[in-house]
């Protein structure tokens, strides 16, 4: 609804589309001005930290991946290495190399999707995949394959490809026979393929421009892109270990969302997800990653525009193709399948980089290993903040366009971040209000 | 006769069920060639309004709004499928049904005041007449596209309605109860996933739900003389289908004793 003759413009979404979750998005303008920005996420909690109060330690990892369908993976992981701390427990060797496996199977699947699904459309100019596969049959047949291939290795590693049911404390229930896993390359190998034409279709797209002075968080690793191990580190040289994520970020509620909104305290909102993940460790990409990064001209600056995270995530998909493809070549099956814990009572904390960000886990477990207080903080939450900052960076263009630009252009920015609401809250109607 | 008409709708969940749509990579664009998809916030801004012939619901009923919502998508809707645990039992979140909701609301917002909520998690079935049930903590995507092609061509979806263990023993696993004492929902398991945690050296734990004439007491006793302890019974039958019955029934016979 425009109304130009009385000074004032709104513009409303009755709800937005491509995002796992419910939510809305409100801007007020004067002018160029803008007034306020809110990203409404109406989502139902479901109170998972109150849920797991009284259960079993060995419970959380199957609990917690029902927080999110697209990453249950990342939950997982982040559970069980929280806990195994406050255990006294590491998981090395074959049961570490398969967790990793496990996460560039997640990796791939999330990210073709939201790449090909969810994001494409918004360069595009269509609704949904579904259109875009009449215009781009090629592109959009070969992501399907791709991710087809990324839930392939959940589904053989993990049992299924949503909430999988082999992972526990300590491991594995089983863990895989080497033909299990190697029945796998000859399509990882033609994915990976595809997945250097994936980006280079991609880069083709036009991008908005966007440059933001902001603080990417993400975890660091001395010896790999980081997915389940290391220490928390940002571009503005915060350097923790995850037990320490608390002295540094604090939740805050606000009356317009169900999620709760991640700061870095005494500094504000930072970014998560794949565009921190590079900004901290592009280095430690593999080289056939390095150079399809350095192929489309992707470098930690160009990286900072938000509407440039597809490539990044184009470039994490191939590191993953790479890393699944070393990781089942060498694999040798683990002597036992899992490492048993003793109880004990103590705290854990871990944080994991599911495929849109860190995933912070913390637990304190009494004397049974039965759980006495949990902590979650999904990646969307800590970046809230963020994508509310964008709205306000690019709300002066959003101003100047018609109704309808104007709205998909807010949608885009938002999606350019993956946001996962249903792990958030736990998002979006979308009011554009111009007085 | 024209197109069907697809609508997909999400209540609280984790999103899993319906993305099981966008995991059937080979049958995707099949299905959109098939059916209109008009209403699928997930995949597609393009929105539009009833009447839908199919409309397929995840999520269960937790605030006050939804619970006027779902009145609105059946009266707009031929038929109503509910996908997953949660739109068929009331999910994880049912176990606020039988805590302090109040108080578990505290222990995550600081104020709580600022959202609308309600101290029940329930089905869809709960409050509008549902024409099919699939079940599923997630839903096999295998039998949504059965469900689906069924619904299409006027037929009973062919989803049978068995024990976990029927499926464990036609796929040759050797019995994790009776090989190594491991506690297995499995005998009153609903069908549906293949028996994969058998498969995987580990116990069922009950994510389709209850199967047709389950009776967990005769499972639960056998459970108890082979060693296995109350709490951890009481927490294998209060997990993803916590609210349904007779699984609830069963867990309350154990709650609290140790």
């Amino acid at each position: 609804m425009t109304d130009r003759t009385s000074g004032t413009r709104m513009i409303t979404v009755g709800e937005l589309a491509r995002v796992e979750g419910e939510g809305a998005l409100m801007i007020q303008l004067e002018g160029e001005r803008v007034v306020d920005v809110q990203l409404r996420i109406f989502e139902p909690p479901r109170l998972f930290e109150s849920m797991l109060r009284g259960r079993a330690a060995a419970e959380a990892p199957d609990i917690t991946s029902r927080i999110c369908g697209i990453c249950p993976v990342a939950y997982q992981m982040s559970a069980c290495h929280a806990i195994e701390r406050a255990l006294g427990v590491r998981c090395d060797g074959a049961l570490r190399e398969l967790r990793r496996l496990l996460y560039c199977g997640e990796w791939i699947e999330s990210h073709v999707l939201h790449m090909t699904m969810l994001h494409a459309p918004d360069f595009l100019g269509t609704p949904d995949v579904m259109t875009l596969s009449e215009k781009h049959p090629e592109q959009v047949h070969a992501a399907l394959q791709m991710k087809k291939t990324g839930n392939a290795i959940v589904s053989a590693l993990g049992g299924r490809e949503i909430h999988p049911i082999n992972v526990r404390l300590g491991g594995f229930y089983r863990a895989p026979r080497r033909d299990e896993l190697s029945c796998l390359l000859p399509d990882l190998e033609a994915a990976r393929d595809a997945a250097e034409g994936l980006l280079d279709w991609c880069a083709t797209f036009e991008f908005p421009d966007l440059v933001r002075d902001a603080e990417y968080v993400a975890l660091q690793h001395p010896d790999e892109y980081p997915m389940n191990e290391g220490r928390i580190a940002s571009t503005c040289g915060l350097d923790i270990d995850a037990l320490d994520w608390e002295k540094h970020f604090i939740e805050e509620q606000v009356p317009h969302s169900t999620a709760l909104h991640a700061k870095i305290i005494e500094r504000g909102p930072y970014i998560c997800g794949p565009q921190a993940r590079f900004a901290l460790n592009a280095e430690r990409l593999s080289p056939r990653a390095q150079q399809a990064a350095a192929r489309v001209g992707l470098t930690p600056q160009t990286a900072q525009n938000p509407f440039r995270s597809i490539l990044v995530r184009g470039v994490e998909v191939i590191y993953a193709f790479d890393e699944a493809i070393r990781i089942i070549e060498s694999y040798q099956p683990p002597p036992v399948s899992a490492i048993e814990a003793k109880p004990q009572a103590g705290r854990g904390a871990a944080a994991t980089e599911a495929p849109r960000g860190l995933l912070y886990h913390r637990y304190d477990l009494d004397a049974a290993a039965n759980i006495r207080e949990a902590k979650i903080v999904p990646p969307t939450s800590q970046n809230q903040c963020s994508i509310e900052d964008d709205l306000r960076a690019i709300a002066p263009a959003l101003a100047a366009l018609p109704h309808a630009a104007a709205r998909a252009r807010a949608e885009h920015a938002i999606r350019n971040y993956d946001p996962c609401i249903s792990c958030a809250t736990h998002f979006l109607k979308l009011t554009i209000e111009r007085t | 006769m024209g197109r069907a008409r697809l609508a997909v709708w999400k209540f609280a969940s984790c999103d899993g069920c319906q993305l099981s749509l966008l995991d059937c990579e080979d049958e995707l664009l099949d299905i959109a060639g098939a059916v209109d998809i008009v209403h699928f916030l997930e995949a597609s801004s393009h929105v539009e309004p009833g009447p839908y012939d199919l409309s397929i619901v995840e999520g269960s009923v937790t605030t006050p709004k939804d619970a006027a919502r779902i009145q609105h998508v059946r009266e707009v809707s031929k038929a109503v499928v509910t996908i997953g645990a949660c739109a068929t039992a009331g999910g994880i979140q049912a176990l606020r049904n039988f805590a302090d909701h109040a108080e578990m609301m505290r222990a995550v917002y600081a104020n709580p005041q600022y959202i609308e909520t309600l101290a029940t998690s329930t089905p869809i079935a709960a409050h509008i007449p549902v024409d099919f049930e699939l079940r599923g903590c997630p839903i096999d995507k295998g039998q949504l596209l059965q469900v689906i092609g069924a619904f299409l061509l006027g037929r009973k979806p062919p989803i049978r309605s068995h024990s976990t263990c029927m499926e464990c023993k036609a796929r040759g696993n050797v019995c994790v109860t009776v090989a190594h004492g491991t506690p297995c929902l499995g005998p009153v398991t609903h069908a549906g996933c293949g028996a994969l945690c058998p498969t995987y050296h580990r116990g069922c734990y009950g994510c389709f739900g209850p199967s047709d004439a389950a009776r967990p007491a005769a499972l639960v006793r056998d459970l108890l003389e082979r060693g296995v302890e109350r709490p951890e019974l009481y927490r294998l039958l209060s997990n993803f289908n916590a609210a349904a019955e007779p699984f609830r029934t069963e867990a309350e016979r154990h709650d609290g004793q140790d």
